[in-house]
């Protein structure tokens, strides 16, 4: 079994005494595709943030790559957050620039690369995810599946061995989003990659998680751990056997 | 981190040049090998040694790719051959980026110019529809909300009230002042009630009072219409069958236009009151004062510049509420929706302020 490169321990948030989640304990493993999924408003984005240090835990720790980001000093802090990569909800492109200036601008404050050097690799990574074209494009221009993959490339640029995906098939068609799978799949088998994932598709959780955990909004916290299809076809939970099956509550 | 082993070396064979790589080929290599790796590279490399390669990551194979194109690959471990694809069909599928277009003044200038006389066009039939939508207003008065006029007034005008009695008071008290110098001079100091009533109740009382509502509050009707446009929500109003003109617009105009001979008037009695306190300071009686102003300020003085204030409340609602329905995507768009207004009022009211003083001339006003 590979090692893991996050080990949550029974992590949990709360913010002004009102609790999110607690004791979510769980491992993810080197190359894996891990997802988060639960249902709207049960913390699966707050989590995310959490892991990545984002929101303030409550309680537990979280070992990103071995270490703890809270006991980090800000060099090693800087240091750790190199080496992951995280692609937010709607892109979080910034508007004035380029895509390729989007993709430029972690390898700008990260690494001593030169202009040209820096160009080619946006160009590259922009090549990766299908928009080598698309360089020149500014955010304003292009559609959402595309500020999508054009975040992962951006999320991509220093070559992390850990990459946070949230939402990446939110608000997305069934054809972008299914091209959107395969592309992480193929990140994923590639590369080397480990994926964090979080989404509540269930398409897209089928499609390519390796692994998942669920959080419940009621039970503030994980009620289920394993393999998405396992879960959906064995899990006696209610609440993870109505989220598979697509009933109401 | 880079390891500092990382080394490129070029021989010369039978065969043409052969670049060898060794060790960890990563980003930080990758930075500190680029200039030699472009110099081996001129004259062209036929093929790459990558047999000492450790380890490779994207910018140690764009820096290979980059500085031999083309080139064969020799003893390449199967995850650094796998890299090195990978980033080629990359690179395949995204081409350099072109030249930047040539600079052309001429033509630049040209296209500016159409672009801004098109704008000023879509700007006069922007006050054309809303001219007409209040047509439409006077014969159906429910079409206009009620409560959306004195949330606007309310807005524009009261809670404007502070900031223009502050600002009028010191223009009073800084023009007195100013004017007192060169007037006492000639033993005219007197005469400074007429000078500092006459600018205030002819100019600067409706032009200032017009700055403060350019910035206060053209830049307010821009982000929050320019956020409605990029939430989509104008759109929404369209096909609700709501025009958003009649609900949107026309409150702001009305309220603007309503508020602004206010905002006037009471930027011209603070900058008297902070002229009269200043006067007193100096030795005359608020009696004097009065008898001054009262024998050199007509009521067609006060009335043209309430009249000029209304005028230019009207104008730079109008611009505010057009910059932000004419709001681009992205995030940058309700800034320059902001921008654009705040610069399209000020300019847009001493251009007015020149007009009206070319025709207050001529009607002997």
């Amino acid at each position: 079994m590979s090692e893991p490169v996050i080990r949550a321990e029974n992590l949990a948030v709360a913010f002004d005494g009102r609790t999110i989640f607690k004791d979510v304990t769980f491992e993810v493993r080197r190359g894996e595709i891990f997802v988060i999924l639960g249902g709207s408003g049960c913390g699966k984005s707050t989590l995310l943030k959490a892991l990545i240090g984002l929101v303030p835990l409550s309680a537990g720790h979280a070992f990103l790559l071995g270490e703890d980001l809270g006991a980090l000093d800000d060099t090693a802090r800087r240091a750790l957050l190199r080496r992951i990569g995280v692609m937010w909800q709607s892109g979080a492109l910034f508007g004035s620039m380029t895509l390729a200036e989007n993709v430029e601008l972690p390898l700008e404050e990260h690494t001593a690369l030169p202009r040209p050097a820096r160009e080619a690799l946006a160009r590259a990574k922009l090549g990766l995810v299908g928009l080598g074209d698309a360089s020149a494009r500014l955010p304003a221009e292009i559609s959402g599946g595309m500020a999508k993959r054009a975040g992962i490339a951006r999320a991509m640029a220093l070559d992390p061995p850990l990459l946070f995906l949230d939402e990446p098939s939110a608000g997305l068609d069934p054809i972008t989003s299914a091209g959107l799978d395969k592309l992480i799949r193929e990140i994923a088998r590639e590369t080397g990659t480990t994926f964090v994932v979080v989404t509540h598709e269930l398409q897209s959780i089928l499609a390519i998680g390796d692994r998942c955990i669920m959080l419940d909004k009621q039970a503030q916290g994980m009620i289920a751990e394993g393999d998405p299809k396992r879960l959906r076809d064995e899990s006696d939970h209610p609440t993870v056997r109505a989220f598979f099956r697509r009933e109401a509550a | 981190m880079g390891d500092a082993t990382a080394r490129l070396e070029a021989t010369e064979g039978s065969g043409g040049r052969v670049l060898a790589a060794h060790g960890r080929l990563d980003a930080a290599a990758a930075a500190r090998l680029w200039p030699a790796a472009m110099r081996a590279a001129e004259g062209g490399v036929a093929a790459l040694d990558l047999s000492g390669i450790e380890t490779i990551d994207t910018a140690g194979a764009v820096l290979l790719l980059t500085a031999a194109p083309g080139a064969e690959r020799r003893g390449a471990a199967p995850a650094v051959a796998a890299m090195l694809d990978r980033t080629e069909r990359a690179l395949a599928t995204a081409p350099p980026a072109g030249a930047p277009p040539d600079w052309r003044p001429i033509t630049d200038l040209g296209r500016a110019t159409v672009g801004r006389a098109r704008a000023a066009v879509r700007g006069i039939a922007f006050v054309g529809e809303a001219l007409v939508t209040a047509g439409r207003v006077l014969a159906r008065p429910r079409l206009l909300r009620v409560s959306d006029l004195l949330r606007h007034l309310d807005e524009v005008g009261t809670r404007a009230f502070p900031l223009t009695l502050l600002l009028g008071f010191l223009i009073g008290v800084i023009l007195a002042y100013q004017s007192s110098i060169p007037l006492r001079r000639f033993g005219a100091e007197v005469f400074v009630p007429n000078l500092v009533g006459i600018s205030l109740l002819r100019e600067l009382g409706p032009l200032l009072a017009g700055v403060v509502l350019a910035g206060r509050t053209g830049s307010a009707f821009a982000a929050e219409l320019g956020t409605m446009t990029v939430n989509e929500e104008v759109d929404a109003l369209k096909i609700m069958g709501v025009d958003p003109t009649a609900m949107l617009v026309l409150p702001r105009l009305i309220a603007a236009t309503l508020a602004m001979p206010v905002l006037a008037l009471l930027m011209n009695l603070s900058g008297l009151a902070g002229m009269t306190l200043i006067m007193g300071t100096l030795g005359y009686p608020w009696a004097a004062v009065q008898a001054q102003l009262q024998q050199w300020l007509s009521l067609g003085d006060l009335m043209g510049g309430l009249f000029k204030a209304a005028c230019f409340g009207l104008v730079i609602a109008a611009i505010g509420c057009r910059a932000g329905l004419s709001a681009g995507r992205g995030p940058r768009a309700v800034g320059d929706a902001a921008t654009a207004a705040v610069v399209g009022g000020i300019v847009a009211i001493v251009v007015m302020d020149g007009v009206f003083a070319v025709l207050f001339f001529r009607l002997g006003i």
